[in-house]
């Protein structure tokens, strides 16, 4: 894992936690482990990074936590999309294929663009 | 993710704790990491270390979990607080609509309080604490001379005792190191007094003479125009001439174009150089009560054989101490005088700050007034806390109930809290409008000789004490019902029998100890105001030496050219024309009437040798014959002046007995030869009663009349005795005048009493205010009184009934509840007399004629209060004699 992967891009990584929430509350450890492996390990997530992350999304209101009890019995803190946050991700999405379609445009032209008239 | 087990619910027992959530949830990561690498074959040591190393900076997360959490935490709180409070606020809002009565009377008894405390505050603030409105005014100091004369001489010499020649002026202004400058005014505005001609009718104009340096020196600048040059100020300068503000408005419709243009005073043309601003009174600071038209300059030439004509004021060098300029001063004035053996004083002088000068006297009355209204404030929160008290006992099963659902004492403490808030919120709005409207009353009452009154207004220093006020009442008034309400006995209140138990005694108690520090405090308040107006009463009746009713001044106008002889036989001839108006009954001139202007010459005995140190000045009227008779002042021995009494005859004096047992003492003074000023002789032709001349509380000092025939007078006031009212003449009189001298102004014809008004205008201004206070607190008080009286009447209705079913009579009943009542009143009372013993030793120097422990008024004020007492007890006590006895047994 060390040429391949990328730095996120920051505020990203807001939105990948609202997606990793929205089939269900998770708990922390469970978010990194789903990025993780939805993005084939690409993307670098520093575990640490994602707390604080997580933690404003909380202070905003996108997303509220509750403690409960993880699959091997450990009380563990799991986090659920608020509507607002469910709202805020679909915005985001939509954001971020715009931006990524437009560089992607850029990134694939085949030809110089035409010179504009003045 | 599973049910939540049990001891969670424990986990926070003591409250949310952000930094052991953030512990968890990071320790919850590393362990479920640790297990994942150990699942995949790494050893549990080296598991370890990677889920560290994978994880990142440890430490940093928990801190910014740990702020995080912390804000978030405050943010709950703050909105829980608010909401809480808008909660209570709903509520609040609801009961005081409910209780419309309860919250008319409260919010309006808190508005006269809090009104009360803004309207003086605002007096105080501008009298007392404010600086004077001049630029850098702490550094401005006021002379008074005269500081080695006996208070009695100074008294007798009046305003010349206290003022400075030119020379000395000059002189000190040269020499002086402690003065950045030193400037000067005539403070004898007599001679300043004009009649403005030659538009529409003549019209009087007060002027004022000021040096040149007077208002750079105070840091005034002309609105329009200019100040005055040195060359105006020089003798056959220009003559030029300042408007103010009111003056340019009322005499020329505020026209600015009238800059640069001519006005005719009198026979005199002056320039009009400029106009002052509207925010500079020269009279409210200067000379209270008085209304200042234009300023001229004081030409020093024309000033300096007039003797003391001058009143100084001085700017200190900036670093320099009123007390260096005073130990400068009390060197400089002696070597100037030995520098000028023609001087006749030292001019001995005390420094003052120019504050001091203008507010000491009062400062005294002022704070004795803002005691007064402190008082109100009190007597008016131990009322609002006496009928909080009253309704949370009426809802003290409300309280209970909400109390059994869960509501902490605190809570019920910060609803009452609210509830208070919210009349005092009102009442704090009420009380500004009405401070606003009572301050702008103060404002425009320009008979008032209290300096600065024409600005006081309700300002931002006066909004702060209002909010202060009103805090600390809503603290006061809330609290009592708030401990109440919150430390009563559940059970009790909820059992739902109420009346008679020991909760609803000590209820009352608290309340009838309320009552009875009302009663105390209204008590103080009263005597005070009682002892104030017995003093005003005093004044009033003081012999003044002349009858004030019945007769009325106008001051007049003519030309004599500076002739004895022409002055006397157009006075003649004016009062000839006069006297024969039907309804005048004697008239007379002087130039300057009692408890205004004075002025002193010399008066000496011919042959006797007078101690070193006795001072011959006495005060002087230049009058006509028939002024005393006019003035209603009694002849005590002797005659008065004739027409005879000429130019060219001998010259005469009379004298006023203060003179005569001064001068003569031991003989009698009639006939013998006085010597006057340059050792002129005179011939005491008569005696007359003292006159107050300064102020209606001083005693007299010397005081002579010289012929106007035979002395040059400073203006003319005609006085006229009649019994008609002062209107009904006025045209006639005016007429008369015009006929003789066309330029005569259209003075006011005023009553004689005015003056005498004016003269008592403070002592009035501050006895009213205060008996208005106590007026207040006594209806306070009996209202207070009657609540608590009323309120243990309902309580024990059944208990009555039975007492009357059981055979007592309604005059029994009646004089138990009223009895009830005088017990409080009388402990109010009697702590209230003690207190009052006290405070009016503290005014004492307030008062006149009157001691501070006045038997008389004491009795009164205890006789009013006992009876308001007894009013207030007689209401509920009758409707106690009319329960129904098998009405109230009904309710068991």
């Amino acid at each position: 894992m060390d040429k391949t992967q990328l730095d996120l891009v920051r505020g990203t990584l807001d939105v990948l936690i609202l997606k990793s929430l929205v089939w269900g509350p998770l708990h922390g450890y469970a978010i990194t482990s789903l990025i993780r492996r939805q993005t084939d390990d690409v993307l670098l997530v520093e575990e640490g990074t994602l707390y604080p992350a997580l933690w404003r999304l909380e202070g905003k209101g996108l997303v509220e936590a509750e403690w409960g009890v993880s699959e091997n019995n450990r009380k563990a803190k799991f986090y659920r999309l608020t509507t607002a946050g469910r709202r805020h991700l679909k915005q985001e999405t939509r954001t971020w294929e715009a931006y990524a379609a437009a560089v992607g445009k850029v990134l694939g032209a085949t030809r110089p663009p035409l010179a504009e008239e003045q | 993710m599973s049910a939540i087990p049990l001891w969670r619910r424990y986990a926070r027992l003591l409250g949310a704790d952000p930094l052991a959530d953030v512990d968890d949830e990071l320790r919850f990561h590393l362990e479920a990491k640790v297990d994942d690498l150990v699942a995949q074959g790494w050893t549990l040591r080296d598991a370890r270390r990677e889920a560290r190393r994978q994880f990142g900076d440890l430490r940093a997360v928990r801190q910014t979990g740990e702020r995080l959490g912390r804000e978030r935490g405050q943010r709950r709180q703050r909105k829980d607080y608010w909401g809480a409070f808008r909660q209570d606020l709903r509520y609040a809002l609801r009961i005081e609509r409910r209780d419309r009565a309860f919250t008319i009377i409260t919010v309006l008894i808190l508005a006269l309080g809090i009104a009360a405390n803004t309207a003086v505050f605002s007096v105080v603030d501008t009298v007392l604490l404010r600086p004077l409105p001049f630029a850098d005014s702490q550094r401005l100091t006021w002379f008074t001379s005269g500081r080695d004369l006996s208070a009695s001489i100074r008294g007798a010499a009046g305003l010349s005792g206290v003022t400075y020649t030119v020379d000395a002026y000059e002189e000190f202004a040269r020499h002086n190191r402690s003065f950045q400058a030193v400037a000067a005014y005539d403070p004898f505005f007599s001679d300043a007094e004009f009649t403005l001609t030659g538009r529409r009718d003549p019209q009087p104009v007060a002027a004022v003479r000021v040096s040149q340096n007077l208002f750079p020196m105070l840091g005034i600048q002309p609105m329009l125009g200019r100040l005055f040059t040195p060359d105006e100020c020089k003798k056959g300068g220009r003559p030029a001439v300042l408007l103010s503000y009111p003056f340019w408005q009322r005499a020329f419709g505020g026209d600015p174009a009238i800059v640069g243009q001519t006005v005719t005073f009198g026979k005199q043309a002056a320039t009009v150089v400029g106009v002052m601003p509207a925010s500079f009174d020269f009279g409210s600071v200067f000379s209270p009560g008085t209304r200042f038209d234009v300023y001229i300059p004081a030409v020093m030439d024309e000033l300096r054989n007039w003797g003391n004509t001058l009143a100084i004021i001085g700017r200190l060098n900036p670093g320099v101490s009123v007390a260096q300029a005073q130990s400068e001063a009390t060197i400089l004035f002696p070597q100037l005088k030995a520098a000028h053996p023609d001087w006749y004083e030292d001019y001995a002088s005390t420094i003052t700050t120019l504050k001091d000068f203008v507010s000491g006297k009062l400062r005294r009355a002022l704070i004795v007034l803002w005691c007064a209204v402190g008082l109100i404030l009190l007597i008016v929160c131990v009322n609002l806390s006496n009928l909080m008290l009253a309704r949370a006992a009426a809802r003290s099963k409300e309280f209970a109930m909400r109390s059994a659902l869960g509501a902490g004492r605190g809570r019920l403490f910060r609803q009452l809290l609210t509830e208070s808030l919210v009349l005092s919120v009102a009442g704090c709005v009420l009380g500004l409008g009405l401070a606003y409207a009572l301050t702008a009353y103060f404002a425009h009452q320009g008979s008032i000789a209290l300096p600065l009154l024409s600005s006081v207004r309700v300002d931002g220093a006066a909004l702060g004490w209002t909010i202060l006020i009103a805090a600390a009442a809503t603290l006061l008034f809330g609290c009592a019902a708030g401990i109440k309400a919150s430390t009563g006995n559940l059970q009790d209140t909820l059992k739902d029998t109420g009346a008679g138990l020991s909760t609803g005694r000590r209820h009352e108690r608290l309340r009838a100890t309320l009552v009875v520090s009302q009663v105390a405090l209204a008590c103080v308040l009263l005597i005070g105001a009682g002892l104030l107006m017995r003093s005003f009463l005093r004044v009033l009746d003081v012999d003044m030496g002349f009858r004030p009713s019945q007769a009325a001044v106008m001051r007049i106008d003519y030309d004599d050219g500076n002739s004895r002889a022409k002055r006397g036989a157009i006075l003649e001839e004016m009062l000839r024309n006069v006297d024969a108006i039907p309804g005048v009954e004697v008239a007379g001139v002087a130039d300057m009437l009692p408890l205004g202007r004075n002025r002193s010459w010399e008066l000496a005995a011919k042959g006797r040798v007078y101690p070193k140190d006795a001072s011959t000045v006495v005060m002087v009227r230049i009058v006509t014959p028939g002024y005393l008779a006019a003035m209603g002042m009694r002849l005590r021995a002797g005659r008065d002046f004739t027409w005879r009494d000429s130019a060219s005859s001998e010259k005469v004096v009379i004298i006023n007995e203060a003179a005569a047992r001064y001068h003569w003492p031991g003989q009698d003074p009639i006939g013998r030869i006085g010597l006057g000023g340059s050792d002129k002789e005179v011939r005491v032709i008569g005696i007359v009663a003292n006159v107050r001349e300064n102020s209606l509380e001083e005693s007299v000092g010397p005081e002579m009349y010289l012929p106007e025939t035979q002395a040059d007078p400073e203006g003319a006031e005609l006085v006229v005795r009649t019994k008609l009212p002062p209107e009904a003449l006025a045209s006639t009189i005016m007429k008369t005048l015009r006929k003789l001298n066309p330029d005569q102004p259209a003075a006011e014809f005023q009553p004689l009493r005015q003056i005498v008004d004016h003269a008592v205008s403070p002592r009035r201004f501050f006895m009213l205010l205060v008996a208005c206070f106590a007026t207040l607190g006594l209806i306070l008080a009996a209202l207070g009184i009657y609540g608590v009286i009323s309120y243990s009447v309902t309580r024990q209705t059944q208990e009555i009934g039975i007492r009357m079913a059981l055979g007592a009579t309604a005059p029994q009943v009646q004089l138990d509840v009223i009895g009830k009542a005088m017990r409080l009143a009388l402990i109010g009372i009697a702590f209230g007399g003690i207190g009052s013993l006290a405070a009016a030793r503290w005014i004492g120097s307030l008062l006149f004629g009157t001691s501070p422990a006045d038997p008389a008024t004491f009795a009164a004020i205890v006789l009013l209060l006992a009876a308001v007492a007894l009013a207030a007890g007689y209401i509920p006590a009758r409707r106690a004699s009319r329960i129904d006895p098998a009405n109230a047994l009904r309710g068991f």
